[in-house]
């Protein structure tokens, strides 16, 4: 069993890696020295739909320093593309001379030097068949279909929602959008990969270290053996990084057709389209209620923009169905098929679009119904998920709205939409809830410690920014009762044991239960030695009640001896040990799967007994400028409740990015596209909208304290990215209080309140 | 970007000599100035202007930084950064106007780069222009088309327009040059001459590849910017979604010289809305002589944006537009500031 969670955990730590990323010390993938690299540099297509009918590469050819052009003539049988995290087809690249979608590789020029790849790609002239494309919703030519569903994914669905709806005695009906949206992390799709023999290396940054390694393998036909993918560090993810793409495979071919290592770094407006994106969607919602607040229906249809092969889709109405106690229950998901690149996973892929229009919802609801939203919320809380029947592990939802209610000073509201002002500035104030299901996935971790109390864990985990190797260091440190300062924590390399992808926000718990689980076996086998030992003090204690503590390992009564002594007395130097962890409700065979590259989850949804997720409530003031119509945001709380925190510090950096983002998808971001081209059309920062520091308001963070040994032994939910949940709404519940416009399509924006 | 010569010109008739092929069109000038770069290098890093030969005229900043304010006016050297006029108490205090249009652009970081003279003809920001994948547009291929007037044109322009091209000039400064009676000073290959600043720029006229009235060689070595009563009751007002390091979605400058409620003469200019650096003596018409309140000040708007012409993505600018400048003209109004000068 384990310890007292909070003895080991909730003390704020610094990141252990903080330091080399603030001094640069941190290699990215793209900083790996490699020797004597080549450049490489993609060509993209201009068109969306068509073919590549040929290109002209004399003129690039002869800028002095090219070497290789890569094309579909002269490589395209080398490789398959790469498996989708969904299981499905997706797009392809120069495998074919088809094109998919606007900005698509159609070749690689390498050369010498960045600089002579860059200008060589501009001189490739290119023949294009072209087709007229389909960009978006309700462009000629899409074709929209229901989303596929399996046993395990069906539609929640329950009573008779259509006939609840005509009954009931208040109710809404209404339509919202959200836009394409592009992760832009910070650090830009790199890879570079190097051959040793027919060994292959691949330096790029990644959430799915074992994965990328068995997919470029199977996409090269080549045994994963062979293949080791290092990414010791990632310059932001949120979810695009979590599946393979197609640059890969082309630049390991580069560099095999060269000899010599070979290292692209796309371009920002490249990233728009060789990776995944947040598509937009649309959706329509009905909440049926009586007078008194309770829910008597809910229909809540989606559907979203996807490539022509691939039936990705997000489906957040599994989540929405689940919010609220309501006994008749309807929704559906389409697909709309467009001549665009496949999207993926974006920071709480289904609930940021579609919570979007639940939160929204509740708020209109309870203007319809003339009450306080935060009432209406406690109205229809439940501590039952009302899809499945099955408990919740845990639930603090009106916690963090209590307390952040009272934090942000909502007593002093006037509902009144129009009422509030500060000179020419009208004040509109808003709330909504966060939420995100609680995952955990199966991971392997090998751990080594001295004799001297020095700590070393290996695992195949990923630091994407949220602070993974601090995570690991705490857990190990202090499941030892040794220091931090004195772990060495080793991570983002397929040449470390296993872990699943770290998406879905389980990386913190997957990997913290796993580490866990290795210092227990450390444990467990000093206090055997120990209570075996006539020498030792423990001599004769029960070994299950011994504790690794505060540099000792220390039985019930106080007696103890020195972490030294007792280790010593297993082995002369370090001991090893390697760990695996399947959690409670994996699927069998989710640790085997590993090693061959599959990420397993136990999904919040997908157990047994209890339906896993974590809760948070959103505050937020808006200022609206009378004339002008400038919507901005001087203050957020924000408060959270999510089992165990690890490490409260970086914990605050997760809500707090989780929740500027979700202003920023409320206000700025949106991916626009020419319809006509169905090509984006900014694709870089200067005209794709995020906030800048004068945006960014005071953001209050809460933490509501909750304990849940459900969720996992450690009671660790999940924490990167609950905090951009609802955010959106709560947004557009503050505008429509400071200027009685409902805006329901995002961004809103100034010329949205003309 | 392709390869160039660069070159470093140490004086004027180095700069006119070695700049004598400057052509006007965008991608076909063989030779560019080089002042902060922070246009010319983006651009060329896109492959959208591609000039042989580029001739660093920093060296001229040595001599061609200055601001001084006499009562003539305010003179602008042409090299003086971005963030040193935004800061000069001279012209925070008798031209805030400038200093705010200025303040408000960009970023530190670019302002501490970029020159006033590479600020005023900084280029279009429309995506059709700045990305050369895209086939037409007559900005950058003469002839080919203008794919905005069909496409994504959210912040493309909506006065001075015509159907060639619609692209927006994006920047602050200009528009109060504009509104302000600036001149223009050049030195080129036959001499120096003074320019107005309306005319620096070329209206739309069927050649949307030419941008501007500047000869070949001829270098920007300053600014004129005359005294009047209207330039302390002056204010730049820029609207846009983030709060700050963002284009104008609309943006106003004003100059009022009053008399007590009634407006003896005024400076409209208008941003983020125009082809070209935008003055409005259309508006300015109707204030003079009348008490500025809200009903005039409407007035004004309306006959600022009579003529604006829309494209679906910008359908809202008129009306922005007009807000704003109604918000300008009534906050230049309520500033503290005192008639007698
Ligand atoms: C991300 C970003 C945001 C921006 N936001 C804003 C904004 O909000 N508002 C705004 O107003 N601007 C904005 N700008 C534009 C910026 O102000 C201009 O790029 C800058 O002022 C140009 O000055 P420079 O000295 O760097 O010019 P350069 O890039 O050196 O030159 C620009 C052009 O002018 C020519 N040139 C330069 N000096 C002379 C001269 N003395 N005589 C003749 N020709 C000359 C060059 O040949 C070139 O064609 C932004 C720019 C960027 C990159």
């Amino acid at each position: 069993m384990p310890r007292d969670t909070a003895e080991l955990f909730g003390k704020p730590t610094p990141r252990i890696d903080g330091v080399a990323k603030v001094t640069g010390a941190a290699r990215y993938a793209s900083d790996e020295p490699v020797a004597n690299p080549a450049f490489a540099w993609l060509v993209t297509s201009a068109i969306a739909r068509g073919r590549v009918g040929g290109l002209r590469l004399d003129s690039a050819k002869a800028v002095p320093g090219v070497i290789d052009i890569l094309t579909h003539d002269n490589v395209g049988a080398l490789a398959q593309p790469p498996a989708q995290m969904d299981g499905g087809p997706t797009t392809t690249t120069l495998e074919t001379d088809q094109i998919w979608h606007d900005g698509q590789i159609i070749a690689i020029v390498v050369a010498e030097s960045f600089e002579a790849a860059r200008e060589a790609a501009n001189r490739v002239e290119v023949d294009y068949v072209a087709e007229p494309p389909s960009a978006t919703f309700d462009s000629p030519g899409v074709q929209v279909e229901p989303h596929k569903t399996t046993e395990d994914s069906k539609d929640p669905a329950k009573g008779d929602a259509a006939a609840a709806l005509a009954a009931a005695e208040v109710k809404i009906d209404a339509r919202y959008s959200t836009p394409t949206q592009h992760h832009n992390p910070i650090e830009l799709f790199t890879t570079t990969c190097v051959w040793d023999g027919p060994h292959l290396t691949i330096y790029e940054g990644s959430q799915a270290m074992w994965g990328l390694k068995a997919n470029v393998a199977k996409q090269l036909g080549m045994d994963p053996a062979m293949v080791r993918t290092i990414s010791r560090f990632v310059g932001g993810a949120f979810g695009s990084r979590g599946g393979t793409t197609s640059r890969t495979a082309w630049i390991a071919i580069a560099a095999k057709r060269l000899g010599r290592p070979v290292k692209l770094v796309a371009t920002r407006d490249q990233g728009f389209t060789i990776a995944t994106y947040r598509a937009e969607t649309r959706q329509h919602l009905a909440l049926g209620a009586s007078r008194d607040g309770k829910l008597t229906a809910f229909v809540h249809e989606g559907w979203e923009v996807t490539s022509r092969p691939s039936g990705y889709n997000v489906a957040g109405v599994d989540t929405t169905a689940r919010m609220y106690a309501c006994p008749n229950i309807a929704t559906a998901v389409h697909v709309v098929h467009a001549d665009r690149n496949t999207p993926g996973f974006m920071r709480a892929p289904p609930e940021t679009p579609y919570m979007f229009a639940l939160e929204s919802g509740m708020d209109e609801l309870a203007h319809a119904l003339n009450m306080d939203p935060i009432e209406l919320r406690r109205v229809n809380d439940t501590k039952i998920d009302p899809v499945s029947g099955k408990p919740f592990s845990s639930r603090s939802l009106m916690a963090c709205f209590d307390q952040a209610a009272a934090k942000f000073g909502w007593s002093g509201r006037n509902p009144k939409p129009g009422s509030m002002r500060d000179g020419d500035w009208l004040i509109g104030w808003g709330c909504a809830t966060a939420t995100y299901p609680t995952n955990i996935g199966p991971a392997a971790a090998r751990l080594a410690v001295t004799p001297e109390g020095k700590v070393t864990v290996q695992l195949a985990a990923h630091e994407i920014g949220t602070g993974a190797y601090t995570v690991v260091a705490i857990t190990a440190a202090r499941s030892l009762g040794l220091k931090v300062d004195d772990t060495t924590v080793m991570l983002g390399d397929s040449s470390l044991p296993p872990v699943t992808v770290a998406g879905g926000s389980n990386n913190a718990a997957t990997t913290a239960n796993v580490v866990y689980k290795a210092c227990e076996e450390v444990r467990r086998r000093l206090a055997e030695a120990a209570t075996a030992d006539p020498a030792s003090p423990l001599h004769g204690a029960d070994a299950a009640s011994l504790q690794l503590k505060g540099g000792t390992l220390m039985g019930p009564t106080g007696a103890s001896e020195p972490f030294k002594a007792a280790l010593s007395r297993v082995t002369g130097g370090v001991l090893e040990v390697h760990a695996e962890n399947a959690p409670q409700g994996s699927k069998p065979g989710a640790v085997a799967g590993l090693y061959e590259g599959k990420s397993a989850m136990v999904r919040g949804t997908g157990r047994e007994n209890v339906t896993t997720f974590a809760f948070g409530a959103h505050f937020v003031e808006v200022r609206v400028h009378e004339r002008t119509r400038e919507i901005r945001t001087p203050r957020v709380v924000s408060a959270f409740s999510a089992g165990t925190i690890v490490n409260p510090m970086t914990a605050h950096s997760q809500f707090m990015g989780g929740a500027l983002w979700g202003l920023s998808a409320a206000l700025f971001e949106a991916t626009e596209i020419d319809r006509k081209t169905a090509r984006y059309v900014n694709h870089n920062l200067a005209d794709y909208l995020i906030p800048v520091n004068a945006d960014v308001p005071d953001i209050q963070v809460l933490v509501v304290p909750e304990e849940d040994d459900q969720v996992n032994p450690l009671g660790i939910k999940g924490i990167g990215e609950i905090g951009i949940v609802g955010m959106n709404a709560a947004v557009a519940n503050a505008v429509f209080h400071a200027t009685g416009t409902r805006i329901r399509d995002l961004p809103i924006r100034a010329e949205s309140l003309l | 970007m392709r390869p160039f010569t660069y070159e470093r010109a140490g004086d004027l008739s180095e700069a006119s000599r070695l700049g004598a092929n400057t052509g006007q069109g965008q991608t076909d000038a063989p030779v560019q100035f080089l002042a902060g770069g922070t246009t010319l290098v983006d651009l060329m890093k896109l492959d959208v202007l591609r000039p042989t030969r580029v001739v660093d005229i920093s060296p001229l900043g040595a001599d061609l930084a200055g601001v001084a304010l006499t009562s003539r006016g305010l003179h602008l050297g042409a090299l003086a950064t971005m963030s040193k006029v935004a800061e000069h108490p001279d012209v925070r205090r008798a031209y805030p106007a400038i200093a705010e249009s200025l303040s408000l652009a960009a970023s530190d970081q670019l302002r501490n780069m970029a020159s006033l003279g590479g600020n005023v003809l900084q280029r279009t920001r429309c995506p059709y222009y700045r990305d050369p994948s895209w086939e037409a547009c007559n900005k950058r291929r003469p002839g080919s088309g203008c794919t905005a007037i069909q496409g994504y044109n959210h912040n493309h322009a909506v006065l001075g327009v015509d159907e060639n091209c619609i692209a927006q000039y994006p920047g602050d400064l200009g528009v109060v040059l504009a509104a302000f009676d600036a001149e223009v000073e050049l030195s080129g290959p036959s001499g120096a001459r003074l320019l107005a600043f309306t005319s620096l720029h070329r209206p739309a006229d069927g050649e949307p590849h030419l941008e501007t009235n500047l000869r070949p060689g001829e270098v920007i070595t300053g600014f004129n910017v005359p005294a009047g009563a209207w330039t302390r009751r002056s204010l730049y007002l820029k609207v846009r979604d983030r709060s700050s390091y963002e284009f104008a979605l609309a943006s106003a400058a004003v100059g009022l010289d009053m008399d007590g409620e009634t407006v003896r003469q005024a400076r409209i200019g208008l941003g983020g809305v125009a082809y070209r650096p935008w003055r409005s003596p259309e508006a300015e018409a109707v204030l003079v002589g009348k008490p500025l309140d809200e009903a005039t000040a409407k007035a004004a708007t309306d006959a600022a944006f009579a003529g604006a012409v829309t494209h679906g993505g910008n359908d809202f600018k008129p009306e922005l537009g007009r807000r704003t400048l109604v918000r300008a003209l009534l906050q230049a109004q309520s500033l503290p500031v005192s008639e007698a000068s």
